[in-house]
């Protein structure tokens, strides 16, 4: 194998986004230089790194700066072969490439908008996104591993937050989700997740993340946008 | 190529998500049945459709060999890895992301900022379209110089880029606002008509007129 990669990362430490590149990283056993940025005062690094988005993460391998976790995580698959992130089936690609976007667009921006809205507004969100956590819940069925089978995959690393997540998210939001007794599949997943060597004991702490999150959804109010956007 | 090979794309006439589909199949030349879907009333969505896209119940789908698949891009990143001809992405890693990035920059911007351009009441419409007219200048920076974005023949992110290409100016036409102007966007202008003259692409456009109407239809009177 070819000597040191050159890999940074620029991340946040709270970004759920972060966290995906982090694990595909440690699967491939890729070393990389983390750089945290405060995405509130943004370096010049990152502004000349991401000019479009300006936003975290960012990977940067021999010089080339790439940008979105979806689309890091298929380069860090296509970069380093061993330990595959996605199946080698095309129509096996297709299904976790598929679900992976319902499940950002769906669960994911559902739950958060859930969290920073009020009233009808987030009534309607949490609906929405426990109607799609069923959907999530009938692809584990049957899975007796990971979504991504024996080992986990692409579709695990995108869903993986809301193992550790989505608990906090429920207790600053004041809202229910993830119930065990009505998704008994994705709690069993949600362990398994939390046991996984490369996920375990890499959260942000708990307690500050109830602190960010809970000033973050105030201050975005009843109109949550594009922050935590991939 | 696998000549038992089953192809079905269940599209609709006027959606640009549907027209990328079967572009990136005749690119390939991968023969295909085309079943047309009403999606403008519910009800009329066949009972297939609604088998193979349960989750969203959208066109398109692509069923290859009985299997379904949702999602333009997903569809279209499933076409590049099973027919070889004519490739839409490249090879390079790098130069592959920077293709998904666009392609995502696409759908996940410049569609959401065109439609509210487009189909916003009338006194939100002048911010949409500045919004609309930043999207393009950064998406002109993608072409750097090239005929296409895929370089000499189209790519993922000139099928992806289909709604700017042909809808966007229709839009234009019936809301009288500038989005896609030749003065301020001249690379990305220029790009416009190399896409629409291709002749693959010619094949997958649906007819200006019908779309007109729909649009006229859509946008919220002056």
């Amino acid at each position: 194998m070819a000597g040191e990669e050159e890999v940074k990362l620029l991340g946040f430490w709270v970004s759920p986004f972060v966290l995906r590149v982090e694990w595909a990283l440690k699967i491939k056993g890729v070393k990389y230089e983390y750089i945290e940025e405060d995405i509130f005062n943004k370096s010049s690094l990152l502004q000349q790194l991401n000019p479009l988005y300006k936003k975290v993460p960012v990977l940067v391998h021999h010089g080339k700066v790439i940008a979105e976790s979806f689309v890091i995580l298929e380069y860090i698959d296509e970069t380093w072969k061993h330990n595959p992130l996605l199946p080698q089936d095309p129509h096996q690609r297709a299904m976790a490439r598929f679900w992976a976007i319902f499940a950002e667009q769906q669960v994911f921006e559902g739950a958060w908008n859930a969290l920073c809205s009020q009233g009808e507004a987030k009534q309607r969100a949490l609906q929405g996104t426990i109607d799609s956590m069923e959907k999530i819940e009938g692809q584990l069925q049957g899975k007796e591993q990971f979504l991504g089978g024996e080992s986990i995959g692409y579709l695990d690393i995108i869903l993986g937050w809301i193992s550790y997540y989505l608990e906090v998210w429920e207790e600053v939001g004041s809202m229910k989700i993830m119930d065990p007794v009505t998704f008994p599949a994705t709690a069993a997943w949600m362990k398994r997740l939390l046991q996984h060597p490369v996920i375990k004991g890499g959260w942000p702490p708990r307690e500050k993340m109830v602190v960010y999150f809970h000033h973050r959804s105030k201050a975005l109010g009843s109109s949550p946008h594009g922050w935590l956007r991939v | 190529m696998d000549m038992g090979d089953e192809v079905k794309v269940f599209g609709s006439w006027g959606s640009p998500f549907s027209r990328r589909v079967e572009l990136a199949l005749l690119l390939k030349g991968v023969p295909y049945e085309y079943i047309e879907e009403d999606i403008f009333v519910f009800e009329n969505k066949s009972p297939l459709l609604l088998q193979y896209n349960p989750v969203h119940k959208k066109v398109p789908v692509l069923l290859h060999n009985g299997k379904p698949i949702a999602e333009s891009l997903v569809i279209l990143e499933y076409i590049e890895e099973t027919w070889k001809a004519n490739p839409i992405l490249p090879e390079d890693p790098y130069d592959k992301a920077m293709a998904r990035f666009w392609a995502k920059f696409l759908d996940d911007k410049c569609l959401p900022a065109i439609r509210k351009a487009a189909f916003s009441p009338e006194n939100e419409r002048e911010e949409a379209a500045e919004e609309v007219r930043d999207c393009l200048k950064t998406l002109e920076s993608a072409l750097n110089g090239k005929r296409f974005f895929g370089g000499d023949a189209i790519g993922m992110v000139d099928i992806a880029a289909n709604f700017v290409g042909f809808w966007l100016r229709i839009i234009q036409e019936v809301t009288g606002e500038e989005l896609l102007s030749v003065e301020k966007l001249p690379e990305l202008f220029k790009w416009t008509e190399e896409f629409v003259s291709c002749s693959v692409v010619k094949k997958c456009l649906p007819p200006k007129d019908k779309v007109l109407d729909v649009v006229k239809a859509r946008v919220a009177p002056k």
